[in-house]
């Protein structure tokens, strides 16, 4: 039995306003009349509107689907991949390296990768633009695409997969049939990830990104070095709306799915 | 079967090693080259041969940056934190030859530790402070501003990965104290902030820490204060946004090391006349603390090479040594030093990347 005591209750009280509370302050000044955007002078959508209307903004924001789509997608494939190897090749030379290599973008300053990814373009010849970000973003995003994965894959049970492989499939079958629906969950959750990883990513993306091809956290942090205006206020409460809409959609799709496949995973245990 | 496992690891290997491991030799081969004014704005000292690649690099971005003073600190640093690790037990056996080794001797011999470190280190930067400004009017000496910007990254670094933790270890104890219908959705709550862009969320706060924002209006308005406060572009408008921005770093995996957690085991510690308190020094603490130290690394490393943070909130007051580096490099166009930033960043960072990448492996098994 797990008590939940009144220190229990304050702390998620307290620790659930800090976070929320200045992301609500940024939505309900969004709809603010004022330009002044902390004197609220009644209600209005008028900001959507005008932001609706920004070239520039609407531009930055299509190149930034794009990189984030094909990043996104790149890094389900390599980081499911990799995770596969972590945890079912057991020991291999270079696996150290290897694991380092899994882990380390996970904490390493943004600046460092930024700047290592840039000059390497440049020794390499490569030309600046849309890219080069999706292939910086790609290297980053598969390494917590792995990890989410890595997670699945060493909860469950090895011997469904090797029942494949006696009964005449091929590895990849195998792969295919018995092992990825049942990391599926892990494995959208993980695309998910790297999507919003990518979408949400300055630092790399003004490192690794060329004149024609800005992505809208470039756009925003240009224009928030001037100060608070109410078109970033709309535009983050957009942002925060897709972003909340989608986490939900993807909790829901995922635990049907983690069911379904718990039931499957059982109904062949019991066969 | 053999051929086919090569195959499969030789993908994601091979793009690693090109996408990370080649970028940054190329960062160190350039922090020994000499600035230019051309496109690369660098020229590369490396020639054919080992030996003569060797007597050719070029080691003037480093000293340019004091990285010797940096290094000077980072081993006092390390070498009084592991002195006292060997000392503290021996001392203690000393004074009290038979009394157990606890969870409380755990936590004073960290926190003793860390104390002790930070005197030290105190004590060389003051001597070095008072030492840099009188040599550099006798001979030619590194800049100051890069060893400042070292040292004040880590100390906003450190004081700011301990907030994270005061602040984060209640919410994921609370999280896993909770039924357990409730937990995916506070589960939910704590993530949907993680996922919400990083830039809107230190932005956010530029709403609210400024001299017309919405805290000072709410203080003014309650009496509380007189006249507004000057928060945002300070060092404590820093903290803030960083404790804010990484606590979902923080809460999820001490939330995860105390969901697997058996309760029984509390249990059992309070049946044997624990009190609360003491059951969750010896038993809850220990158990969580593989969790502690992910969310540590993963608070610490990054803030240390923070360059969003500093440059909307903290103005031009804080220093940061990933501010630094952003300037040198689009600013000054200064592509060798900015390397050589880069490489001593990398440098320190080496030890606890290391360390975080035993404690997931660690955790994963």
């Amino acid at each position: 039995m797990r008590r939940f005591s009144w220190f229990n209750a304050t702390s998620l009280t307290f620790g659930f306003a800090f976070l929320y509370l200045p992301m609500l302050m940024l939505v309900i000044y969004s709809f603010n009349e004022s330009r002044l955007v902390t004197v609220w002078a009644g209600f209005s959508t008028k900001w959507y509107g005008e932001l609706m209307q920004n070239e520039a903004f609407l531009d930055a924001a299509w190149v930034t689907i794009k990189v984030a789509f094909w990043s996104s997608t790149l890094a389900t494939i390599l980081g499911t991949m990799a995770a596969y190897i972590m945890v079912r090749s057991g020991r291999f030379r270079g696996r150290g390296l290897f694991s380092g290599m899994i882990y380390a973008p996970l904490v390493m300053p943004e600046v460092i990768t930024g700047l290592s990814l840039l000059l390497f373009f440049i020794a390499v010849d490569v030309n600046r633009g849309i890219l080069t970000i999706i292939l910086a973003h790609t290297t980053f995003a598969m390494c917590y695409v792995s990890v989410v994965v890595t997670s699945r894959l060493v909860s469950f049970d090895n011997s469904l997969e090797e029942a494949a492989l006696d009964l005449g499939c091929t590895p990849f079958d195998a792969f295919r049939s018995v092992t990825l629906p049942i990391i599926l969950p892990a494995v959208i959750s993980g695309w998910l990830l790297a999507f919003t990883l990518s979408l949400d990513d300055f630092v790399i993306a003004t490192f690794t990104s060329g004149p024609s091809s800005t992505t809208l956290p470039i756009k925003i942090f240009s224009a928030v070095r001037l100060g608070v205006t109410p078109e970033i206020n709309a535009l983050s409460t957009i942002m925060i709306l897709l972003v909340t809409v989608g986490v939900i959609l993807a909790s829901l799709i995922s635990r049907s799915l983690a069911i379904k496949a718990k039931a499957d995973e059982r109904k062949a245990e019991q066969q | 079967m053999k051929l086919r496992r090569s195959f499969l690891i030789a993908i994601p290997y091979t793009w690693l090693v090109i996408f990370f491991l080649i970028p940054f030799g190329i960062v160190l081969k350039i922090s020994f080259s000499d600035i230019a004014l051309a496109i690369p704005p660098y020229t590369p000292t490396m020639k054919d041969g080992f030996w003569e690649m060797l007597s050719g690099l070029d080691l003037e971005n480093y000293a340019f940056i004091g990285a010797g003073a940096v290094f000077a600190v980072f081993a006092v640093l390390v070498i009084s934190i592991g002195m006292f690790q060997i000392v503290y037990p021996r001392v203690r056996r000393a004074l009290i030859p038979d009394a157990r080794y606890g969870i409380f001797d755990s936590a004073a011999a960290v926190l003793t530790t860390l104390a002790v470190a930070l005197v030290n280190v105190a004590l060389i930067v003051a001597l070095l402070s008072f030492l840099f400004p009188v040599l550099k009017s006798f001979v030619d000496i590194p800049d100051f501003l890069y060893f400042a910007a070292y040292l004040s990254s880590l100390k906003i670094a450190v004081i700011s990965t301990f907030l994270t933790l005061l602040i984060g270890y209640p919410i994921a104890y609370g999280m896993a104290r909770a039924a357990e219908h409730w937990r995916p959705t506070l589960l939910m709550l704590v993530i949907l902030p993680f996922w919400t862009s990083f830039l809107i969320r230190v932005y956010a706060w530029i709403g609210i820490l400024s001299t017309e924002g919405y805290l000072n209006q709410f203080l003014l308005g309650v009496g509380i204060i007189g006249e507004p406060l000057a928060i945002l572009n300070t060092p404590v408008a820093v903290y803030i946004g960083i404790v804010y921005t990484y606590l979902p770093f923080m809460v999820l995996p001490i939330y995860a090391a105390l969901d697997k957690m058996d309760d029984s085991l509390v249990e059992a510690a309070e049946d044997l006349g624990c009190t609360t308190l003491s059951a969750f020094w010896l038993v809850t603490a220990p158990l969580s603390k593989p969790g502690v130290i992910a969310g540590c690394f993963l608070v610490f490393i990054p803030a240390l090479g923070e360059f969003v943070i500093p440059s909307l909130l903290g103005g031009s007051n804080t220093v940061m040594i990933g501010k630094v580096l952003w300037e040198e490099f689009f600013n000054n166009r200064d592509w060798p030093v900015a390397s050589a930033v880069a490489v001593i960043l990398l440098l320190i960072l080496i030890i606890p990347i290391v360390l975080f990448q035993r404690n997931q492996e660690e955790v994963e098994q």
